[in-house]
């Protein structure tokens, strides 16, 4: 009985005692230790302080992207790079809405789709107040199971309204408040150039992009897709959505055979359309993620290696300083199997201690990032993998580099060792 | 008291032990023959280069030996793997120090535990047993003292203490008061004594005549060859003969 445990036991004693040495041997050398670590600390520090930014960066494209749901396909014209289209203009190529018709029944992988349309901006005038550089946009009922914008106050568009081509719009909150209506404003008429629209809802606004225009207000009304004609001949899109996430690619393909049916597009030319989902976008910005990811991890490997030697150096001076402390121990009965767990438990708990100290400074990396307002990262976090793999890391480096020096002092010849000066 | 019995504790036969410095072969040890029994008190003196320290390290298992046998407790130790002889210097001998070799950083508690860290039983019990031999080396309001808070008596009572914390057949002390005073040499060499009534097994190197006159026996080494093994008395009367002709022979 006491056999099969003996084996465990020694292994356990000496991690216990090991371990409590080295933390001793840290503590006894405070400044030598955490100039030792620096390496260590610059590199788990650049890594989580990068994954962290990355992270924000996807936290933040993700809220957005929940707004429209990844299950969420766009189309739209698309000037091809080859055959007979390539040199059409964009506006030949343009979706009519009637290419439109019967979309569902002939693409049961698709729950709901709206067509789109725009008119370009507009000025919009409620009484006194006007507000230029609106966005005109026309949807159809379908749009509001699409993309998660409530109807906050009011209602969503009917069927009725579009296909009566009714003169009713759906405003943001932001553009209520500031054609001064009231809170209430159900009922209250405004003019988007010279036609009158009843304000039927309030929708919530999108959330604010982090790229580009995010300096100037934007707004929107919305107004169904049939009266946007009044306007002119809009430039229409279309979104959809698939019945599942998993049939998803099935959706997409069902759009493009129809679309090229629709549109005419003869078998082997290229399309001229785009159908995209945001699960597409999605992967891009991942593929991205990662090659940045790889590039930071890189430079970080760099920076561990020369903690790393850091780490050797200084094990090596340790094992020097203390040779006689080590002959003492083999002499009083310690195998080298003891000396070397002693030895490399101790330069990969340093290695723990930089990984440790990296990990607290790339918090306040990531602390400092999130806070600068024009950086928009305010979701960056260090993920708890990230700290996983910084402290694997560390502790690989801490092998790696102190089998040098524990080999070393295992093979100390305990009377020679003991007759170091 | 427990009287010295038959039981033996270490047996050597014809030990040799070789180095090669270059081209040259060094005879350290040329042929020893030894018996020890259970609870007896040997010096090994003997000039510089004598072989005394060799010796010492075979006696200590830090050493090989290049030919023979050596016996310790009736277990052959020659032979054995690196692994197997640290395990019989961890159970079996214990060592005290000219420089006492003690951590620095450790209090007197802990630099005692230290073998039983590396026993196979000892470990659960150390701290016990720790201080039960501080007491027992008169140590006992000093566990928590540091080396550089002890003086050097202290010290090497520590040391001392460290060696017999396994309970060792045999401690080996190597000119255990060399960096110490007269008094406080006199002090340890008590503590020897004490121990060796208690029944401990002492061998003790040391080229001072003062110092090995406390054991019960001498050996005294000479080219790697024991030149004379004796009990204290007749050592001491055939020394004092020797002196006597020497003195003759100078006038």
């Amino acid at each position: 009985m006491k056999a099969v445990f003996a084996l465990p036991l020694v292994f356990f004693r000496l991690f216990y005692q090991s371990i409590y040495l080295a933390l001793t041997q840290i503590w006894a050398n405070k400044t030598r230790s955490v100039l030792t670590t620096l390496g260590i600390v610059i590199g788990v520090a650049s890594v989580t302080a990068v994954i962290a930014a990355l992270t924000g960066l996807k936290a933040k494209i993700l809220t957005q992207v929940e707004t429209f749901g990844t299950n969420t396909i766009f189309m739209g014209p698309h000037v091809p790079e080859r055959g007979p289209m390539s040199h059409a203009n964009w506006w030949q190529l343009r979706f009519r809405p009637e290419q439109f018709d019967n979309v569902l029944q002939h693409c049961p992988s698709v729950a709901v789709l709206s067509r789109m349309g725009g008119v370009g901006r507009r000025t919009v005038r409620c009484g006194e107040q006007s507000v230029d550089n609106v966005e005109i946009q026309g949807i159809e009922p379908a749009y509001h199971q699409i993309e998660h914008r409530p109807v906050v106050l009011g209602r969503i568009f009917s069927l009725i309204d579009n296909e009566q081509v009714r003169q009713v719009c759906l405003i943001e909150p932001k553009l209520r408040d500031k054609l001064r209506m009231d809170q209430d404003c159900i009922g209250e008429t405004l003019r988007i150039g010279s036609t009158a629209f009843v304000v039927v809802g309030v929708i919530e606004a999108r959330p604010q992009m982090n790229f580009g225009d995010s300096g100037r207000e934007r707004y929107e009304v919305f107004i169904p897709f049939n009266t946007l004609k009044k306007f002119g001949e809009p430039f229409t899109w279309a979104m959809a959505s698939g019945k599942s996430a998993e049939t998803l690619e099935d959706a997409q393909a069902e759009l493009k055979f129809f679309l090229r049916r629709t549109r005419n597009v003869r078998p082997g030319q290229p399309d001229t359309f785009e159908v995209q989902s945001l699960q597409n976008v999605l992967n891009t910005f991942n593929k991205i993620a990662v090659i940045v990811t790889m590039v930071a991890g890189g430079i970080v490997g760099i920076s561990l290696l020369v903690g790393g030697v850091g780490i050797m150096n200084i094990m090596l001076v340790s094992v020097t300083e203390r040779t006689r402390e080590i002959g003492l121990r083999k002499a009083v009965g310690a195998r080298r199997s003891a000396i070397l767990t002693q030895f490399m438990i101790e330069s990969v708990t340093l290695c723990f201690f930089g990984g440790l100290v990296g990990i607290g400074l790339g918090q306040l990396l990531t602390m400092a990032i999130a806070n600068i307002p024009q950086v928009k990262l305010d979701l960056a976090h260090i993920p708890l993998w990230a700290i996983g793999i910084s402290f694997g890391f560390a502790g690989i480096v801490g092998i790696c580099f102190g089998m040098v020096p524990a080999i070393k002092a295992a093979r100390l010849d305990p009377i020679e060792a003991l007759r170091h000066e | 008291m427990q009287m010295q019995s038959d039981k033996i504790v270490i047996k050597l036969e014809a030990i040799t032990r070789v180095y090669k410095v270059g081209v040259e072969r060094i005879h350290a040890l040329d042929g020893v023959n030894l018996e020890l029994r259970e609870n007896e008190y040997v010096a090994i003196m003997g000039p510089s280069g004598s072989g005394k320290s060799t010796l010492m390290n075979v006696l200590g298992c830090l050493d090989r030996v290049s030919s023979g046998r050596y016996e310790l407790d009736g277990q052959n130790t020659t032979g054995m793997s690196d692994a197997a002889l640290a395990r019989v210097r961890n159970e079996r001998i214990g060592f005290v120090f000219q420089s006492f070799e003690l951590l620095s950083r450790s209090n007197a508690l802990k630099n005692v535990e230290m073998p039983l860290i590396y026993s196979r039983n000892g470990w659960w019990s150390r701290r016990k047993r720790a201080m039960q031999m501080l007491e027992r080396v008169g140590l006992g309001d000093r566990v928590k003292h540091r080396p550089n808070q002890l003086s050097g008596g202290e010290k090497q009572r520590v040391a001392i203490a460290r060696a017999m914390v396994c309970n060792p057949s045999i401690l080996l002390a190597d000119e255990p008061t060399g960096n110490l005073d007269s008094k406080t040499s006199e002090d340890i060499l008590a503590l020897f004594d004490q121990l060796h009534a208690e029944g401990q097994t002492i061998i003790l190197v040391t080229h001072e005549e003062s110092v090995a006159r406390h054991a019960r026996r001498i050996i005294r080494m000479k080219d790697g060859q024991i030149n004379s093994d004796l009990s204290t008395e007749e050592d001491q009367a055939r020394r004092g003969t020797l002196v006597a002709e020497l003195g003759k022979v100078t006038k």
